[in-house]
């Protein structure tokens, strides 16, 4: 039997991401995939999958699920957001099945912009061009290269239940702080006087709410050029923070354009990308300069994170939080989105 | 024709991609280093070299460095640039057909009205020349196109108009394009080609590689509709060739 993950109510943004979309950068396919890739291999981690498996990106929009043709097993990583298995709630990490009937509602909460959700086995989306990551802007990967909705279901492949009773997830490396995000210098930083590197590392810069998969814009006292603001088009790396006409910083982020014509100032370091994703609006954050071999260092210390299991323990099963059951009556499968 | 230096500048893009920077103009003499460097690199990849992006002047590569160092590539970069200073690699010229009647060459009115040309001298003036393929970027398949005849160098719009349809030949700030997909855009669409630069499901799903050149075949919008129907069908209505 084939089990199939129903959409009962998907928030705008909620999209399939996989470890993201390789080899074709050099065509103008920008590679998409997790906007907070560390927690995304989390998700993956804790269920048993390949790191870079297709899951769901779970934005602010929320999302409620269910399982049909058979019990379903799932792992939630989305700290931060509120969660609630027919109306009782659960942690934002957590392990569980779902039985056909059940239904899981996870919604924003008090902090964090995307959370992921993994199954036990694996979510069987055609790839196109080599990968499932969803691309909306060019309508390219997960379900016809849109984001998810009610109705969408969603089947998998070799799923399979997962333990009787809910269990919270706990991965250490995930408590990361956002205020301070680490930034290698560049690739046109001299297009800046240091008097503008040093107030660009100084900020402090607050996150503006009209950010998106695409990019992260920042508020604050506007950079000034010492070169111009046109640069002839070169590559994009995934984190550029490019700084146009009018001096506020944009962090390119997972959907970005694979070129692009504005000067960089610097560039933010792969381990971090996932920790400014994860920043709301409107909450400042500070750049910290380091050298590529700081970040390496970083990336290897994220890597072997990864490799260590993801710590499990019962749920200890509390009184129904009765605000919470109220809010999930009154959206009523309709969803607050973004702003 | 600017200096082209003889010793890249590489720059770092993170901890993970390397610029590496022949120079900040576009240039044909910039863009045969830049492409013989993308060869070299391509035709004995180190472990780790994810992607490589060629664009006007630079070349990105994008790396796993906890497979590939740093130092190694960039020393990799250095020795590689300076062997090959001219494109072994003979440019491929490929014929597009494209049609420039209505409704395709939507925009060839006002190009007339910017340049002092009339509507066929516009047409003529596009048909006649070689483009060279500088790089994608953009959006999927997106060729940005040098060789673009002044006559036809209108900037860019102010403001873009509403979405064009697929794969629509344009000009604007003093280049050509194929722009595949549906977007607003701030060039002027000039005609459309039946040819699929750019399709997900083919293998290969792009065939024109940066350094190739292209030139534009005229046909009616009768023979446009035929075209496109064989190219539906699978069968490649571009004409490939070797460069003169």
């Amino acid at each position: 039997m084939t089990a199939v993950l129903a959409i009962g109510a998907a928030g705008p943004g909620v999209t399939l991401q996989d470890g993201g979309r390789h080899g074709y950068l050099r065509f103008g396919i920008t590679a998409a995939g997790p906007m907070d890739p560390l927690m995304h291999a989390t998700a993956n981690r804790a269920a048993g999958n390949p790191l870079d498996a297709t899951a769901i990106e779970i934005s602010t929009g929320g999302i409620t699920v269910g399982s049909e043709g058979g019990a379903l097993g799932i792992a939630l990583v989305a700290p931060g957001f509120r969660v609630a298995l027919d109306g009782a709630a659960l942690p934002g990490a957590v392990a569980l099945t779902l039985e056909p009937g059940q239904s899981l509602a996870v919604r924003a909460g008090d902090a964090g912009s995307w959370g992921y959700l993994a199954v036990l086995g694996r979510l069987d989306v055609a790839p196109i061009l080599g990968s499932t990551a969803t691309h909306t802007r060019s309508a390219l990967g997960g379900l016809d290269g849109r984001g998810l909705a009610a109705g969408d279901r969603l089947p998998v492949a070799e799923g399979r239940p997962g333990e009787d009773a809910p269990h919270s997830l706990a991965a250490p490396w995930l408590q990361r702080d956002g205020r301070e995000i680490r930034v290698v210098l560049g690739p046109q930083d001299d297009y800046f006087a240091p008097d503008q590197i040093a107030a660009f590392l100084a900020g402090p810069w607050t996150v503006s709410p009209r950010g998106d998969r695409m990019a992260c814009f920042l508020d604050g006292t506007p950079l000034t050029h010492a070169k111009g603001h046109d640069i002839v088009s070169d590559g994009v790396a995934m984190g550029a923070i490019q700084v146009p006409g009018n001096g506020l910083p944009i962090v390119l982020m997972a959907d970005r354009q694979s070129t692009g014509g504005y000067p960089k100032i610097a560039t933010v370091i792969g381990p971090d990308l996932g920790r400014l994703a994860q920043v709301r609006g409107g909450a400042e954050v500070r750049f910290r300069s380091v050298t590529v071999a700081e970040a390496v260092a970083a990336r290897r210390a994220e890597r072997a994170a990864l490799g260590e299991p993801v710590a499990r323990e019962p749920v200890v099963r509390t009184a129904f939080a009765s605000d919470f059951l109220l809010g999930l009556n009154l959206v009523g499968g309709v969803i607050d989105g973004h702003a | 024709m600017s200096a082209v230096p003889d010793e890249p500048r590489i720059l770092d893009a993170g901890e993970a991609a390397l610029v590496v920077e022949f120079g900040s103009t576009v240039d044909p003499a910039i863009s045969d280093r830049v492409l013989a460097l993308d060869d070299a690199l391509g035709a004995d990849p180190p472990d780790g070299l994810r992607e490589r992006v060629p664009t006007y002047r630079s070349l990105m590569l994008h790396y796993d460095p906890l497979v590939l160092d740093r130092d190694a590539l960039a020393a990799r970069v250095r020795s590689l640039a300076a062997a090959a200073d001219a494109r072994a690699a003979t440019a491929i010229l490929w014929t597009l057909p494209c049609c420039y009647d209505a409704p395709h060459g939507e925009d060839i009115a006002q190009v007339a009205e910017r340049t002092g040309l009339s509507p066929d001298a516009v047409v003529s003036t596009h048909a006649e020349a070689t483009y060279r393929v500088y790089m994608y970027g953009f959006a999927p398949g997106f060729a940005y196109l040098g060789g673009l005849p002044k006559a036809l160098a209108v900037p860019r719009r102010a403001s873009p108009r509403p979405p064009h349809p697929r794969n629509a030949v344009v000009i604007g700030g003093g280049l050509a394009a194929v722009a595949t997909v549906p977007m607003p855009t701030g060039w002027y669409v000039i005609g459309a080609t039946p040819a699929r630069l750019y399709a997900p499901e083919r293998e290969p799903s792009f065939f024109v590689g940066a350094g190739d050149l292209i030139r534009f075949e005229p046909v009616d919008a009768a023979t446009f509709d035929a075209l496109t129907a064989r190219e539906a069908a699978g069968e490649p209505v571009a004409r490939r060739g070797e460069a003169p």
